[in-house]
């Protein structure tokens, strides 16, 4: 945590937004490590694969479009915004003080819903993972609602800067584009990622079918199936990669994933449950449970990948 | 099938969203856009219906009871939220084809109202959940569909008022979610009604007042309370007309109604709002927010602008109705989140049309527009009487009720400040009536182009609605009295 402060304090005061975009990835990853601590393997899952990882990449090619050189603004109230943080922070820590002591088995929130999750959730669900099944099953709604958000994101982007614009079009071709240049020349890294890629892909697809046993989902296997594109871009050549994916295909992509996990809601609506009530799917509730969370969880992955991708070609568009 | 209307409400757009994306056609996403949203609004009505007959309708998603799974509670104020976001949807989205047409390029158009079907699931997500963190991941949607609309105005401002609102909106919802977070520290659940029942008894602690704090801060950027109203209106200025009316109608009065659900239902039971300095603070903000944004108002040239101050002017009497904490202030507050929606939405509808036909909504640009565009300066002018608050306009109910409940409570000053505020709309309306109708049209400039039928109809039901319910204001009354009396009851 000490680390964590020093990065954040490091990220606040460096001018360089190249150097600024990788303590963020440090910081992330470092936030990683204190969610395994913590025993939150999901968690750290998500945030060593978005956090350190996509974002990283994403803000990286936001960088080559714009300038890596933060500009000093002359304006500011800088007297203004630090006292506001210091007061926002100030009761934050005030916040904490009644806060239950950490690691306190009587704290409230280990009484009132969870032990129905610990205790139940097998018999009601049947998968081993809990975390997953509160994720996809009992607040399913809720994950809906952030592939949702992830959907709406990625649409946004394309509505924004996806169309050809008229007029003047940026053409700069920052250091990361240059850097790229290098890289691309770079043998090792050609035969590294030759060799990664494919395996990164069966990492995804493990940890999109595994999620219900350990740690892992939709979420986290769209991401990293979407990094293995974006390393291939990043390395060989964004015209090519385009080709395997095109601006089409991840579009319907996009769209499907979202449309199946709605669409798993509805056909249990159909079949006489509620909305996203997966046990009527089969005869028997575990099963139907499982084969709802499977095809949801894979609604999340492709509708994740889509997005991640997406976003990654849509900048990178910008360049040429 | 009724039983499942609850999840329907939202679904339906939830799912239109990616069919109009993979529609990608422009005509095709506007049908697909429109009728999902009068299907919406044919839903709230009849939950409206069934609320008002059987009372409390519950839906637990995927049949996991409440606390453990999310729960959609319907009470009197969502299903008349959900038939506010859904009518003035409804109206918008003939208006919006031509307006979207002539502001959008039209490879865009398609994403466009994919952005808005999502917009509209957010704000229908917000309103009609019973769950604390449910209602987080609408507001994102929400908000996210919101920044990229705006984004989207001709103007190159508008590129840096969604920045802002980006900016301002993302720490709001922070604010919301530490607020949430603290508050599921110290109880372990997310339900409101479940957090109504707990949260009285841990309610000294300080991580509750803290929460609190986060939670009316967080809230409070969303619907522009003053002084963190500063996104608001750039925002409304250079989004695309369409938006504009959209979300002014609409975005800041479902945020009104989640800081409602959150100080009257989920702190309901807890005593900090009947006795303690929040009333105050809030009656106070909006005190300024009348004067000063009313006073911002008269001293700008684009009328769109002028128009966004009166919103954060217009909210600050919502509250103030919420401040007094009573039921005739809270009822005054929940009437006027419908008045203000038909008439604030009317008004940015002729400011669409004048967009559309003259190209621009500076003040200058109006002379004669009076002789020129007759049908919709008339509606300008009816919806700015509906404003101000003369007689037989929503309006004057709005304010009839506020200012009776400024009296109940021997707020003398609160009357005074009503007044006032309402004055000071004369001035900033009769400016823009001055110059469409006493200065003569500028030389050169067409005879009489009206804007077409598809955008001047919507925008004479709008205000022809402003009147309607002027007249005959019992039903929205009843409603809204119901919802307040609903409110003070306690826990759901």
């Amino acid at each position: 945590m000490v680390f964590m402060a020093v990065t954040g304090f490091a990220i606040a005061r460096l001018r360089n937004l190249f150097g600024v975009v990788m303590l963020t990835g440090i910081f992330s990853l470092m936030s990683a490590v204190l969610y395994v601590v913590l025993d939150a393997v999901d968690v750290a899952f998500t945030e060593a694969a978005v956090g350190a990882g996509i974002a990283t990449v994403l803000m990286l090619s936001t960088l080559a479009l714009t300038s890596s050189e933060e500009r000093v603004s002359e304006d500011g109230k800088p007297m203004w915004a630090l006292g506001l943080v210091v007061v926002t922070g100030a009761v934050l820590i005030y916040g904490t003080l009644d806060m239950p002591p950490f690691g306190d088995a009587y704290a409230p929130i280990h009484h009132h819903v969870a032990p129905r999750y610990l205790e139940r959730s097998g018999q009601e669900v049947g998968i081993p993972n809990v975390v997953t099944s509160i994720l996809a099953s009992y607040r399913g709604y809720d994950t809906l609602g952030e592939v949702y958000v992830i959907f709406t994101a990625a649409c946004g982007v394309l509505l924004i800067i996806g169309q050809p614009k008229r007029g003047r079009r940026r053409t700069l071709r920052m250091l990361v584009g240059e850097m790229r240049h290098g890289m691309r020349q770079n043998v090792i890294l050609r035969v590294v990622s030759k060799l990664l890629i494919p395996f990164i892909l069966v990492f995804a697809l493990y940890v999109q079918w595994h999620g219900d046993f350990g740690p892992g989902g939709g979420f986290q296997a769209g991401v990293i199936f979407a990094s293995g594109f974006i390393l291939y871009a990043l390395i060989f050549d964004v015209d090519t990669s385009r080709m395997v994916v095109p601006s089409g295909v991840t579009r319907l992509l996009l769209a499907l994933g979202v449309l199946l996990y709605a669409g798993v809601g509805v056909v249990g609506l159909l079949r006489g449950g509620n909305f996203l009530n997966y046990s009527v799917l089969a005869e028997e509730q575990t099963v139907g449970q499982h084969l709802g969370i499977l095809l949801v969880e894979f609604g999340v992955g492709l509708t994740v990948a889509a997005a991640m991708i997406t976003i990654f070609f849509t900048f990178a568009r910008q360049e040429h | 099938m009724a039983a499942h209307y609850p999840a329907l409400q939202v679904v339906l757009a939830l799912l239109a969203a990616p069919v109009c994306l993979i529609l990608r056609r422009p005509n095709a996403a506007w049908a697909v856009a429109t009728v999902i949203t009068w299907i919406s609004l044919a839903l709230a009505l009849s939950l409206l219906g069934r609320v008002w007959e059987t009372g409390v309708i519950l839906y637990p998603m995927g049949d996991w009871a409440a606390p453990w799974g999310i729960e959609y509670q319907i009470d009197t104020v969502n299903a008349f939220m959900l038939v506010i976001v859904t009518l003035i949807g409804s109206v918008v989205m003939p208006f919006a084809r031509a307006s979207v047409e002539a502001e959008i390029e039209e490879e865009r158009i398609y994403l466009f109202y994919c952005m808005y079907l999502l917009n509209l699931a957010g704000l229908l997500g917000i309103a009609i959940t019973g769950d604390v963190f449910n209602l987080f991941v609408f507001l994102e949607i929400s908000s996210l569909s919101s920044y990229v609309m705006i984004s989207l105005g001709r103007d190159k401002r508008a590129l840096t008022a969604a920045y802002r609102y980006l900016v301002m909106g993302t720490i709001g919802a922070t604010f919301y979610l530490i607020g949430v977070g603290m508050m599921y520290m110290m109880t372990g659940t997310l339900n409101m009604a479940d957090l109504a029942t707990i949260l009285p008894a841990v309610a000294d602690s300080r991580t509750v007042m803290v929460a609190l704090g986060f939670l009316t801060v967080g809230l409070g950027l969303k619907l522009a309370l003053f002084p963190l109203h500063l996104w608001l209106p750039n925002a409304y200025a250079y989004a695309p007309s369409a938006v504009t009316v959209f979300l002014a109608a609409t975005g800041t009065k479902v945020a009104v109604y989640a800081f409602i659900r959150i100080f009257f239902t989920v702190f309901g039971g807890v005593e900090i709002f009947t006795a303690g300095v929040i009333p105050e603070i809030l009656a106070v903000l909006a005190a300024l927010a009348m004067i000063g944004a009313s006073a911002v108002a008269i001293y700008q040239t684009d009328v769109k602008r002028l128009l966004a101050y009166s919103s954060i002017a217009q909210i600050g009497y919502m509250v103030l109705g919420i401040s007094m904490v009573t039921v005739t202030g809270l009822a005054g507050t929940i009437v006027h989140l419908f008045n203000h929606a038909i008439m604030k939405g009317g008004l940015f509808m002729a400011m669409g049309c004048i967009l559309f036909k003259i190209g621009s909504v500076q003040l200058d640009q109006f002379e004669g527009l009076g002789k020129r565009m007759p049908v919709t300066m008339a509606a300008f002018v009816a919806g700015g009487f509906s404003l101000i608050g003369v007689p037989l306009t929503v309006g004057f109910v709005s304010k009839w009720y506020l200012v009776q409940a400024a009296l109940e409570k021997g707020w003398w000053l609160a009357v005074a400040v009503i007044l006032v505020s309402s004055l000071m709309a004369v001035i900033y309306i009769w400016r823009v009536v001055e110059v469409a109708y006493f200065r003569p049209p500028p030389k050169g400039s067409a005879e009489v182009s009206e804007a077409p039928l598809s955008m001047l109809v919507p925008l004479w039901i709008l205000i022809g609605a402003s009147y309607y319910f002027g007249i005959d204001a019992t039903r929205t009354l009843d409603i809204a009295f119901a919802a307040a009396e609903s409110l003070f009851g306690g826990p759901l």
